[in-house]
């Protein structure tokens, strides 16, 4: 077993993985990615619902969404060798009363400003673009560039790769702790006793985050949320866009494979204060809810038929965005944490520059407004 | 822990076998040899296999083949069989159309 490293990962999540990956790419082989849990991609990188969205982002993080899907997504599949589906065919958040498009309205021109390619669009072009839709959609945002693809496989193939490059991967690797050693956090303490050590250290654990950088005297904001998702049996080809709402009841889409996957919140028990660890199953009346709101949306869905219901973990911060990059009083160690349900999509652009991070290179876009210290700045 | 560089390196290459095209998984059809591949390409849990090939997915979620993938994937790790965790089961546990899930609250009561 390898004790010291260029960099140490904590969290064998889509981040995880593919901050590993950018960094092998570098030439930084010299890597070790430690994971809690037996499984790569067990916790929001397997379970979320596969948006690749910039529609509808608050506008600190929609230039880290915005890069993904311009420099990242559309040549994903070819560089990681796996299909990671990805289909750009848009997303449409649909509105059925005005204070729904009253809504949707600031979205868009919020993101608008922000130089995104998004419009309102009316009911007969929501109608003309996806026939599907029920007939009380009065009007939705439209983003063509937005889409969706596979998590599953994506996250997968960003750790096959780090890992043909030489990453060394450890799961089941539980960590207790970190140390600063002359005022810089170099140590990594397993709760097995094992100390790791890297001039880097990467934190990337989802909410697990929190209680670790507490250790070297940081906190972040942050409550773990519970969501749920289901998928169909195998459907005819309907259509490619991603679909979302203006109240956010239900966001989903039809996969390459041809069964829907749909997302929505997990009502009252989205805030119990559940150990990570459990397995957790979707309420059943969630379930319920999900399938009227998307009924509601997509009437002819009525008969489709669910396979499979689960939940995953969603690591929320106070104020709605991640937290990236070094936090001034911590060198060695670098945050990226806090995605709020939106880490899917954006992680490629964040593993590159988690990597150009480390490096010591100036990221591709401006992350100040995701710093740590926005949370003291009182 | 597990050291998944020294685990590939201890279990060495894929090496294809003459029936490396049975069809494990039949929902999904997925292959014995698909299945092989993945484990030394890196893939070393139940969970992690469903995710990658959809091997136990499909409409029966691997009622069939659930057993027999296990016993692949710990063959092809050098590990006896209880040591790969069985798939997660989730609900419904039989095909439910979305209208008969969204029935649950009666009409007086929808959300």
């Amino acid at each position: 077993m390898s004790k010291t490293a260029d960099v140490i990962i904590i969290g064998g999540g889509i981040v995880g993985c593919a901050s590993a990956y950018y960094l092998a790419k570098r030439g930084v082989t010299n890597v070790i990615v430690l994971e809690a849990s037996r499984s790569i991609g067990h916790g929001a990188s397997s379970r979320n619902g596969g948006g690749v969205r910039q529609s509808g982002r608050d506008v600190r993080e929609l230039p880290v969404a915005m890069c993904a899907v311009e420099k990242f997504w559309p040549h994903l599949s070819e560089e990681l060798g796996v299909d990671t589906e990805y289909t750009q065919e848009g997303n449409i958040r649909m509105g059925k009363t005005e204070a729904h498009l009253k809504k949707l309205r600031t979205l868009t021109q919020n993101c608008k400003n922000m130089g995104l390619g998004v419009e309102m669009i009316d009911k007969e072009t929501v109608h003309e673009i996806n026939p599907y839709l029920s007939d009380q959609v009065i009007g939705a945002s439209f983003c063509p560039t937005d889409g969706h693809a596979n998590p599953l496989v994506t996250t997968l193939g960003y750790y096959m790769r780090a890992l043909d490059m030489g990453v060394k991967f450890y799961t089941g690797a539980k960590v207790a702790g970190l140390k600063k050693y002359r005022g810089r956090v170099r140590e990594v303490i397993l709760e097995d006793g094992t100390v790791m050590e890297a001039d880097n250290v990467i934190m990337a654990a989802g909410y697990a985050s929190r209680k670790l950088i507490n250790t070297v005297g940081l906190d972040i904001p942050m409550h773990d949320e519970i969501d749920c998702c289901l998928v169909t049996e195998m459907e005819p080809v309907m259509f490619p866009q991603m679909l979302g709402c203006a109240d956010a009841d239900f966001y989903g889409h039809q996969t390459h494979h041809g069964s829907f996957v749909f997302g929505a919140v997990a009502g009252p028990e989205a805030l119990m204060d559940e150990d990570t660890d459990t397995v957790n199953f979707a309420h059943a009346a969630t379930l319920g809810a999900s399938c009227r709101a998307i009924e509601g949306y997509v009437p002819s869905l009525k008969n489709a038929k669910i396979v499979r219901s689960w939940t995953g973990w969603c690591d929320c911060t106070s104020d709605g965005v991640c937290v990236l990059g070094r936090p001034e009083e911590t060198p060695g160690l670098i945050l990226a944490t806090g995605f709020n349900g939106h880490g899917f999509g954006t992680a490629p652009a964040v593993g590159y520059m988690l990597a150009q991070i480390t490096v010591g290179e100036k990221p591709l876009v401006d992350l100040s407004p995701l710093r740590f210290e926005r949370f003291y700045q009182i | 822990m597990l050291d998944i560089q020294e685990k590939l390196k201890e279990i060495g290459p894929y090496v294809p076998e003459d029936d490396d095209d049975l069809l494990v998984c039949r929902c999904e059809e997925v292959t014995k040899g698909e299945i092989r591949k993945a484990v030394h390409g890196g893939i070393t849990t139940i969970e992690e296999l469903r995710r990658f090939l959809r091997c136990g997915m499909g409409l029966c979620q691997g009622q069939t083949c659930g057993t027999l993938t296990r016993r692949l994937v710990a063959r092809e790790l050098h590990v006896p069989q209880s040591e790969i965790d069985v798939a997660t089961s989730r609900s419904p546990m039989r095909p439910l159309a979305m209208e008969t899930a969204g029935n649950d609250l009666g009409n007086e009561e929808k959300l």
